[in-house]
């Protein structure tokens, strides 16, 4: 019995290790912009694991110098929400195992 | 010691305003009545203290000038006068009249001392009024305002004599100086009406325009979804599971390379292709399509699908013995290029429709063969493509069921294609077993559905064998009907075995009125006459050509004339009762097709080697072609076939480099012969062949007396054009 929970135990650890990269459930953007916009979210969750608003506001800033004037950021762990995006621009992705972040542009 | 005032030689004028009569010069005085000056003035002087003699006592300064009492009791007379004392008195000026310096006789005596340029003005004169009233409301005195305007001293006495320089340098100064600083309150400043100008200036304003735009917005979109912690553990589960699905299928790969694989994968790349791909191969968009190819086709060959429909000739009118063919539409095929076109045949349902196809009259160069079937709407591309093993040499469409077409190949086949198929295969074909020719065949031709209602054609090869194929519940059967013996050559031996030499038919045709009737044209030339029923026997021969025949046709309306061809470069008209022809046109090469229109008696057209196109109206004349045109575009392209078009004025002619070109018969081509007024107008194939004999009459009459007993010395009279009878 206590074999078995142990041995459910590291197999939950494991799963929740596995299930830490950057998955991107969808997204509209080019090939690039999407690669880098990931690479920022990943970065930007990181570095502040324990604040989602800096983490967002740092994405959101970031993304505003790099790809033009308003982009918007959501980084959380449960949330609905209904957005329109500019066609070209939506990136939703999860990270962690627990985050969710959705950027998307509107002007 | 007697005091003085500090007073000394004032003026003793008689003062002017009597004020202090009384006073007295205290030089006048007695010495010593200073003091009984004092006593006296003590009364007025209420102020003065009280002094003591010597506190009293006026001190004489230590420079004064001492004089005797002789001297100081001496009166000295003063007179005051206008002279300025500071003026000179002999200012000299030089004179333009006298030309000499002449003293100025007056000279002026005004001291300027102080000048002051005041702006006020009396408020009840006729400036001040007016002032006021100009500038409305109440006028109110108020003394800062003039205590700050700038007050100008000038004082030019010192400089200046005249007034003019005077003047000036009053002006000068009065413009150099500031404008009383305007601190408007409720009143506006009087303003001198001299000396006060006011500057003002309005600059150019650029008109303005108002622009307006409205951009348009960027492509929006929405997106919506719930994040929870549930669904995120799905979404990596979900990921994670495809993952591992694809390490499997990469393993799989690496092992067995399957060819069904790569088809599987081919067509998986195929469906996942664009929309667009998969939507263009679905029948649904193969009719839209298609219409827009033909749309599209009506486009790029505007002009001529104009000219066909509308363009006539307008010179025919000048010349009534000629026509010209205007070159249409080209159609050409990649994979044609270097076959001939073999055979050409309009489709009996669709006037648009045309078969033709392609084989390789070189015994030694024999390749693969083409049907290819166009329409005139679509002149880049054909409707359908047929491949096949070899050279195609004739075809033909069915005259009831349009779709289906027979044809014969280089190789002694025959074949159906029914063309609604969407295979590419023949329906049926005739094989070795089945009695395939041995030889090209050289033409087929549907027939009318026999007996039991099958399907039946006749097909002519060089083998000496004219067959009839049947296709009975869906095989082919044959059955000869006639073979071309060659005559006996008188020559032979009489101890070899007399063997029966077929000849090499080449063309066939049934007549229209007669259907068990037809002739057959061979190699050596002859023309056979023969029928359905009799196997073994020829009804009749003709020593046509001296060299191969290469088409036999009766004519549309009239049941008893035919014309032939022949590579010995004529073109014959016959009669089927006469062995000799009626007309022989030598064309000048060798003749490679010869066609009956189909809408007269008497128009017939002919295509030959050198590519050039020969169309005859017996009508008009009788003896030379109405036109003669080339209408291959390379030289030394032969012309192997010609076909009319059973509703409009076209003429199709295919050539040996694999094209088929369209041509449009002008006006005086397509003539009906002109009606005499009264006379009954019979249209329709009687009437044609009415006309035809006629022009028969016409040159039989003078004949028929003759022509059985001496034939060809009339011949030669009747056909001036033969070469050599």
């Amino acid at each position: 019995m206590a074999t078995d929970a142990a041995d459910g135990e590291t197999q939950q650890k494991e799963e929740t290790k596995r299930h830490t990269y950057p998955l991107i459930r969808t997204s509209d953007m080019n090939e690039e912009v999407k690669t880098e916009c990931m690479e920022l979210c990943v970065t930007a969750c990181e570095k502040f694991s324990q604040n989602n608003e800096n983490a967002a506001r740092m994405i959101k800033e970031t993304m505003d110098k790099k790809f033009g004037p308003t982009w918007q950021c959501i980084v959380g762990e449960g949330y609905g929400f209904f957005i329109e995006h500019q066609v070209k621009s939506l990136l939703y992705m999860f990270f962690g195992g627990t985050t969710a972040i959705i950027v998307w542009k509107c002007a | 010691m007697p005091t003085r005032g500090g007073l000394e030689k004032k003026p003793t004028q008689a003062v002017v305003n009597g004020s202090v009569p009384a006073q007295r010069r205290t030089s006048q005085l007695p010495r010593n009545s200073i003091m009984g000056n004092f006593r006296d003035d003590e009364q007025d002087f209420g102020n003065m203290p009280e002094l003591s003699d010597e506190a009293l006592r006026p001190i004489r300064p230590d420079d004064q000038l001492k004089l005797t009492e002789a001297e100081l009791n001496e009166e000295h007379t003063r007179i005051l006068t206008t002279r300025n004392p500071q003026a000179a008195e002999n200012i000299v000026r030089y004179s333009y009249k006298d030309r000499m310096y002449k003293p100025i006789p007056h000279i002026d005596q005004l001291a300027i001392h102080f000048q002051l340029d005041g702006n006020l003005i009396l408020r009840d004169s006729d400036e001040g009024r007016r002032q006021i009233a100009r500038d409305g409301g109440e006028y109110s005195i108020d003394d800062d305002e003039e205590e700050e305007e700038d007050i100008q001293t000038t004082v030019t006495a010192t400089e200046i004599d005249e007034d003019a320089a005077a003047k000036e340098g009053d002006e000068d100064e009065e413009e150099k100086s500031q404008k009383p600083s305007a601190t408007v309150s409720r009143t506006k400043k009087l303003t001198n009406q001299f000396n006060f100008s006011e500057r003002a200036s309005q600059t150019y304003n650029n008109p303005c325009r108002d622009r307006e735009t409205f951009v348009e917005q960027t492509p929006r979109a929405t997106f919506s979804d719930n994040v929870s912690q549930w669904a995120i553990f799905d979404a990596y589960n979900e990921d994670y599971d495809l993952q591992q699905k694809a390490k499997e299928k990469e393993q799989k790969k690496t092992l067995t390379k399957k060819d069904e694989e790569k088809k599987k994968k081919f067509v998986a790349v195929d469906l996942s292709g664009d929309d667009m791909a998969k939507y263009a191969r679905s029948k649904a968009a193969s009719v839209s399509l298609k219409i827009i190819e033909r749309m599209i086709n009506q486009n790029t060959f505007d002009e001529i699908a104009q000219d066909f429909k509308y363009w006539e000739d307008a010179a025919d009118e000048y010349r009534e013995q000629e026509g010209s063919l205007l070159p249409l539409w080209n159609f050409q095929y990649d994979l044609t290029k270097k076959l001939s076109c073999t055979h050409l045949t309009w489709n009996s349902q669709y006037s648009d429709m045309f078969a033709v196809a392609f084989g390789s009259y070189d015994f030694l160069k024999q390749a693969h063969g083409i049907i290819l079937i166009f329409s005139l709407k679509n002149p880049s591309f054909p409707e359908y493509i047929y491949q096949t093993e070899s050279g195609v040499m004739c075809l033909d469409f069915h005259h009831t069921h349009s779709n289906l077409l027979c044809c014969g190949f280089y190789d002694g086949s025959v074949a159906v294609y029914n063309v609604a198929d969407d295979t590419k295969r023949p329906k049926y074909q005739s094989s070795a077993r089945n009695g395939k020719h041995t030889d090209p065949v050289w033409q087929v031709r549907w027939q009318k559905d026999d007996l039991d209602a099958n399907f039946n054609f006749y097909s002519v090869s060089s083998d000496g064998r004219v067959v009839c194929w049947t296709i009975v519940k869906s095989d082919l059967m044959y059955h000869d009907i006639v073979q071309l013996k060659l005559e006996q050559p008188v020559e032979e031996p009489e101890e070899a075995v007399p063997l029966t030499t077929l000849g090499c038919g080449t063309c066939f045709d049934f007549n229209k009125q007669q259907d068990y009737l037809f002739i057959v044209g061979t190699e050596e030339g002859k023309i056979h006459k023969c029928s359905k029923s009799y196997n073994n026997q020829f009804l009749d021969t003709f020593d046509a050509h001296h060299m191969a025949v290469y088409a036999v046709r009766w004519n549309c309306f009239h049941p008893k004339i035919f014309i032939s061809c022949s590579a010995d470069w004529t073109v014959k008209i016959w009669d089927i009762n006469y062995k000799i022809p009626l007309f022989v046109y030598d064309l000048g090469s060798a003749v490679g097709d010869v066609a009956w229109a189909p809408y007269s008696s008497t128009v017939f057209a002919a295509c030959t080697a050198d590519g050039k196109i020969f169309v005859f109206d017996l009508n008009v004349n009788k003896y030379e072609a109405l036109t003669e045109q080339i209408v291959v575009q390379k030289k030394r392209t032969k012309l192997t076939h010609i076909a009319f078009n059973q509703k409009h004025p076209v003429l199709l002619a295919g050539d040996d480099r694999g094209n088929v070109t369209s041509l449009k018969l002008s006006p005086n081509l397509r003539k009906k012969p002109k009606v005499k007024k009264g006379q009954d107008i019979n249209e329709g194939p009687e009437a044609e062949s009415v006309k035809l004999d006629k022009i028969l009459a016409l040159i039989r009459d003078p004949d028929d007396a003759k022509s059985k007993a001496v034939p060809s010395q009339q011949q030669i009279g009747t056909t001036p054009l033969s070469a050599t009878s």
